[in-house]
């Protein structure tokens, strides 16, 4: 394509798109108004369902369909980047000394963090359902806690306390507890992740029915697949090195 | 409220122009990590403590983190594709 049609097919995208999106603006309710459609609907039914986190009810429970094409989406991504950074058959693993050098300051704040991170992610999993956070929250800030030991320490260290083949396991387990506790619905209630499971008292962590389960769930695939994800470039980046031909 | 909104989005307008100032990639994931941070305080500011703590892990750490990578290993492999080029014109 000539770079006069190009620019013409993008003229014509961009016109459409800017006149469109200017007059969806137009018709937004104004800004910090009172009325909100989605909250009327949204607020009474998470209440319904025990869940005091109502972000967490629409995540997990009135649109958990969306967060499950989301969760496929993330596995899918992680797959795709692993297998484009695995090391080629011109490359070998080599495990590189470890000659950077870490600033004192750097260490006392990343060692200190890295316990502080960790029980926070895992907080935020846990209490997904009740207080604002959840599984994908509560996953990255996992999964870059973890890294800490690579800022503050070094990459051997970060090595050997993250089994790789761990990580992968809990990517794909996660994923697949999803599509599980969803076919556990859809036999129980006669629709696809329907909430199974009783509610208890508002603003309980167990009174959450589903809720809690899907993001606890959610929680082990993100760690999984950020941990891998990254696992896959740092690999490439330190240890592996062309054969010498 | 209403000022703390406006400043806030002020400061994420300014933020998200260096972004797209930044002349080199690896700068560039620099300013984003502040252009996420920016995004975290207009975030909390509307009351969307969920979206807050995503952008946080996702827009702050992971993505420029990713990018920084990503660079690095296009450069390594160049540099590699180079020296394999002068070895073979050097015969």
């Amino acid at each position: 394509m000539s770079r006069l049609a190009r620019l013409l097919v993008f003229a014509f995208g961009g016109g459409v798109m800017a006149v469109a999106f200017v007059l969806a603006v137009l018709d937004l309710p104004h800004f910090g108004t009172h009325e909100h459609l989605y909250r009327d609907l949204a607020v009474p039914a998470a209440v319904q369902h025990g869940t005091a986190n109502v972000v967490s009810a629409v995540n997990f429970d009135q649109r958990a369909v969306d967060t499950f094409g989301e969760e496929s989406i993330l596995i899918a991504s992680v797959v795709g980047a692993a297998a484009l950074l695995r090391p080629s058959s011109e490359e070998t693993e080599q495990r590189v000394p470890d000659l950077g050098r870490t600033l004192e300051g750097t260490r006392l704040i990343g060692y200190v963090l890295l316990p502080v991170t960790l029980v926070l992610g895992v907080d935020l999993v846990l209490h997904g359902g009740t207080t604002p956070g959840g599984g994908f929250q509560g996953g990255v800030i996992l999964a870059t806690g973890i890294h800490l030991l690579y800022v503050a320490g070094s990459y051997p260290a970060l090595d050997r306390l993250r089994p790789v083949t761990m990580f992968e396991i809990a990517d794909s387990v996660g994923a697949a507890a999803f599509a599980v506790i969803g076919l556990i619905g859809l036999a129980s209630t006669g629709a696809f992740l329907g909430d199974f499971l009783p509610y208890g008292d508002f603003g309980q962590i167990l009174s959450t029915g589903t809720v809690q389960v899907l993001s606890g769930v959610v929680g082990v695939e993100v760690v999984g697949g950020m941990v891998v994800l990254l696992s896959s470039f740092f690999e490439q980046e330190i240890t592996v090195r062309a054969e010498d031909s | 409220m209403t000022a703390l909104v406006a400043v806030a989005l002020t400061v994420v307008a300014l933020a998200g122009t260096a972004v797209v100032l930044s002349d080199e990639p690896q700068r560039q994931a620099v300013t984003l990590s502040i252009f996420g941070t920016t995004l975290v305080v207009l975030f909390v500011v509307l009351q969307a403590p969920d979206v807050a703590l995503s952008e946080l892990g996702v827009g702050t750490a992971v993505v420029p983190l990713m990018v920084m990578l990503s660079i690095r290993t296009m450069r390594k492999d160049r540099a590699q594709h180079d020296e394999h080029d002068g070895e073979q014109d050097g015969q």
